[in-house]
């Protein structure tokens, strides 16, 4: 248990990351005051994220050199970082399923007597620790059974049962609903009222704005500037992270088109998850799915795009009824789905961008007999990796090696590649930084302008309610409510928390 | 092959997948030419480090072991006599063209993210079932069978992977063990089947312009499957399934098609490497005690050496050829310098180590 030399103060110096020949970071020194949240903002390949694992010992520097307390340090691994009081809560988040709430917590750090773990000491420290952070969670759950904001809170729960002072969150608020996140804030203004130092690493700037003391900006791996949040607007913080000419974003407002319908769905069902789901969308529309995490849009996504089996429901597409049962049918149909996670369910992280954009549709670039055309696929790669302007735009680089925005835009190419006349897209910027995310938007506006018939799943309602024609508002596996286009932000709230009134947290 | 125009000025050749590896390591007459993976990117790299960049850890494990295969070459061509003559390394390849066969194979399986321990028991029984219809029908019916029946079983474990989800090892260590006593019975407990028509024995114990028939057969299979897996849409499936099932599925590919495709090809192989055993013996035998016993271990260990990803995704037939004959290497030179054999299981058990524990320090590293 860290006890002296535990971290109240962090300084970084000249800290240098190199991969695979591109720099991460690059010559940026940092230094964290005790009792602070302090966030790290930037573009997607910044290397805000890379700054936070360092820190954490997740991964060391090239270059540089970290100080806690004055004292220089070298971490190589979590674990070490973890001695001098310093826990990483990753985005990725790494409980353990099979075990409860509680084991979790004292993973590792168990009492015992004898080599023998005491499970009724455990079972007390945790209600003590419960009750003296005031973070509720029911300790004997399964954590596999949780939700990411409460796997989130065993992560934190097992931060402070080892008496962590300095917590790493690297965007920890990315698969959050808007009132977990009001939950995971409180938790940090605790957390921090108790001396706790906090890195928030996060792309939402209007919660570093809300939630942070101090700020780092960071731009291609170097480092912009360190202000107290009190000095930084919205808008001064675009411009550091891009420099003064990309301000902030501007959706687009297209009008409502009449146009033959090209995907209508009636009566979808799924046992437990779907509930008599119908809706069309017209050739050229953008009809945007609000609802909130678990309300089922997701789900009703890959339900369509033959993902996920369904128990009942008619897909037609462009007038023919179409059988989908796998999600080569929905592509025979027509549809093209961009899945939630480009990581778990898009990218071949290890395969070349080439291979990443023609993959769902290979014979476009093979012979009859199934030999590829090499250079037919680079040729037709670029163009698409150009349109896109994907960094780098070489059919050669690996995926694995770009950065988020930019995989989203390879994922948006491999569609892209079989023109499809229905485009359903689950989170297509997620975790993708704000010129990315402009750009996505325009290309998503671009091609419904030019016919598609666009499903747009989102979990931020700004971008739903700036793109979409029509808004579907989900909840608890049905669409509860349909809006025309540009409806008022409060009332698709209520809508989606399946309120009447304005009492919204 | 379409020609290598390069729509990319500003590319610099190096990343052009069409360009074949400047240094290959191939000490074999009639092995297939390394080339690059057009697909796996990291295959790219060897050119830049030759031309003077920094020689990084993922460098050491993709292309350690060209360098180490070189080294050892060398070493053993100086230290004996012997080891550099024609004749010893067209024994070299000889003696592991049944193993190259079946590994060069199950790196279809591999990299399309399963395994396949039934190697030597599909060697076993179509080796068996070969001889005994070479008996029993006619000689002719040796081939068909041998190679359609290692084909069967490869599809009865591709249809236990994907119809029933059992997991890969325990499926095909299962099957194993019942095509291991399925050979048995066929040999009525363990006898010899010994067909006497040279037509049998022909392609094990013949050569053609001085060379043996199985290191052709060896050479052709290898050739093949790396331009499959480097240059067709299978190919390409295999990487993709490997890489990112889900993926794959979400992109319309037919996830369980081309799983059991592996399986068939890795047990026609398999049944293929069978019928030259039993050629080069002139006997079928159910034993496991030779080759039917290690070929698994070796295979697989010959594409782990080569650095193939076990976990699927990455690797190449080429690898695998220089994993195998690495192995088959040690073997030999070991032998030409009279060290005693225990030590050959201790080195290459070693360097297989190394290898793997190598590629996983610098994933680990880089995530």
């Amino acid at each position: 248990m860290p006890t002296e030399a535990a971290v109240t103060q962090l300084r970084l110096v000249s800290i240098g990351k190199r991969y695979s020949g591109t720099k991460a970071l690059d010559d940026v020194s940092v230094e964290l005051a005790r009792g602070t949240v302090h966030a790290l903002v930037g573009a997607n390949g910044a290397g805000k994220s890379t700054l936070g694992k360092i820190i954490g010992g997740v991964i060391r520097p090239d270059e540089g050199q970290l100080f806690v307390n004055d004292r220089p340090v070298r971490y190589a691994s979590p674990s070490e970082a973890r001695i001098d009081g310093i826990a990483t809560i990753a985005q990725e988040l790494t409980p353990v399923p099979a075990l409860s709430v509680i084991e979790n917590v004292y993973l590792g750090i168990e009492p015992r007597r004898h080599g023998l773990v005491q499970r009724h000491r455990m079972r007390a420290q945790y209600a003590e620790l419960v009750a003296e952070w005031g973070f509720e969670l029911d300790g004997n759950v399964k954590v596999g059974a949780l939700r990411t904001a409460d796997k989130q809170k065993v992560e934190i729960l097992r931060a402070v049962a080892s008496d962590a002072r300095l917590i790493v969150m690297d965007e920890p608020t990315s698969s959050l609903t808007s009132v977990e996140t009001k939950t995971l804030h409180r938790m940090i203004r605790t957390l921090r009222e108790r001396g706790r130092t906090i890195v928030y690493v996060s792309h939402f700037l209007d919660e570093v704005l809300e939630l942070a003391d101090m700020v780092t900006v960071l731009r291609s791996g170097r480092l912009v500037r360190t202000a107290p949040v009190t000095e930084e607007t919205e808008e001064s913080l675009v411009a550091g992270m891009f420099g003064a000419a990309a301000a902030a974003e501007n959706f687009e407002k297209p009008q409502r088109s009449t146009a033959p319908v090209m995907l209508d769905v009636s009566g979808l069902d799924r046992r437990g998850v779907l509930r008599d789901i119908s809706l069309q969308i017209r050739a050229g529309e953008i009809v945007g799915l609000a609802g909130l995490v678990g309300s089922g849009r997701t789900e009703l996504a890959r339900a369509i795009a033959g993902a996920d089996p369904v128990d009942r429901g008619t897909i037609v597409v462009d007038g023919t009824v179409r059988r989908i049962s796998s999600p080569a049918d929905a592509m025979a149909a027509g549809m093209a789905f961009l899945p939630e996670s480009r990581k778990d369910d898009g990218l071949f992280l290890e395969l070349s961008l080439a291979a990443n954009t023609t993959f769902a549709d290979l014979p476009a670039v093979a012979s009859r007999l199934g030999v590829l055309r090499l250079a037919q696929e680079r040729g037709k790669t670029t163009s698409l990796l150009n349109m896109l302007s994907v960094q780098p735009p070489a059919p050669s680089a690996k995926a694995a090696n770009l950065s988020g925005g930019n995989q989203q835009k390879v994922m948006f190419a491999r569609w892209l590649f079989r023109n499809p006349r229905v485009l359903i897209l689950d989170e297509p910027t997620r975790g993708v930084d704000v010129a990315a995310r402009a750009a996505i938007h325009q290309l998503i506006n671009n091609l419904a302008a030019a016919g598609t018939a666009v499903l747009l799943i989102s979990s931020e309602i700004e971008e739903v309610l700036g793109l979409a024609h029509r808004v579907l508002v989900m909840r608890r596996g049905s669409i509860t409510t349909e809006f025309g286009a540009d409806p008022p932000l409060d009332a698709v709230m209520e809508a989606a928390f399946g309120l009447g009134g304005r009492t919204i947290a | 092959m379409t020609a290598p125009s390069d729509p990319l000025a500003s590319d610099p050749p190096a990343s052009d997948p069409l360009t074949p590896e400047p240094v290959t390591g191939e000490p074999v007459a009639g092995e297939p030419v390394a080339t690059a993976d057009p697909v796996a990117a990291r295959e790219i790299a060897l050119p830049r480090v030759l031309s003077g960049r920094r020689i990084k850890a993922e460098h050491v494990r993709d292309y350690g072991i060209i360098v180490f295969a070189v080294a050892l070459f060398a070493y053993f061509a100086v230290a004996s006599s012997v080891f550099l003559t024609s004749q010893n390394l067209l024994n070299l390849v000889f003696q592991n063209a049944t193993i190259g066969i079946a590994a060069c194979a199950v790196t279809f399986t591999i990299i399309a993210g399963n395994f396949d321990l039934s190697l030597g028991s599909i060697f076993v029984l179509s080796e068996v079932l070969g001889a005994y219809v070479a008996v029993h029908w006619g000689v002719w019916w040796s081939f068909p069978i041998a190679i359609g029946s290692g084909a069967v079983m490869g599809l009865i474990n591709g249809l236990l992977v994907t119809k029933l989800r059992v997991n890969a090892f325990l499926a095909t260590l299962a099957s194993a063990l019942s095509f291991g006593g399925i050979a048995v019975g066929v040999t009525r407990g363990g006898l010899l089947i010994t067909p006497t028509s040279s037509v049998f024995t022909f392609i094990g114990q013949h050569r053609i312009i001085g060379i043996q028939y199985p290191v052709i057969i060896f050479a052709v299979v290898a050739i093949v499957l790396q331009l499959v897996l480097a240059y067709t849409v299978f190919g390409r499936h295999l990487y993709g399934v490997g890489g990112n099932r889900n993926a794959a599925r979400l992109s319309g590919l037919k996830v369980d098609r081309t799983v059991i495709l592996t399986f068939v090809i890795t047990g026609a192989a398999c049944g293929l490497a069978g019928l030259i055993d039993s050629s080069m013996t002139g006997s079928g035998s159910s034993t496991t005690a030779g080759l039917g016993g290690t070929l698994p271990l070796l295979a697989i260990a010959g594409v782990a050496l080569g650095g193939s990803s076990i976990f699927g995704g990455v690797g190449s037939v080429w690898r695998t050829v220089l994993g195998v004959l690495m192995l088959g290497m040690i073997t030999n030179g070991f032998d030409l310098l009279a060290v005693t054999p225990y030590w050959q299981d201790i080195v290459r058990g070693i360097l297989i180590i190394l290898a793997v524990a190598l590629s996983f320090a610098v994933d680990r590293r880089d995530a």
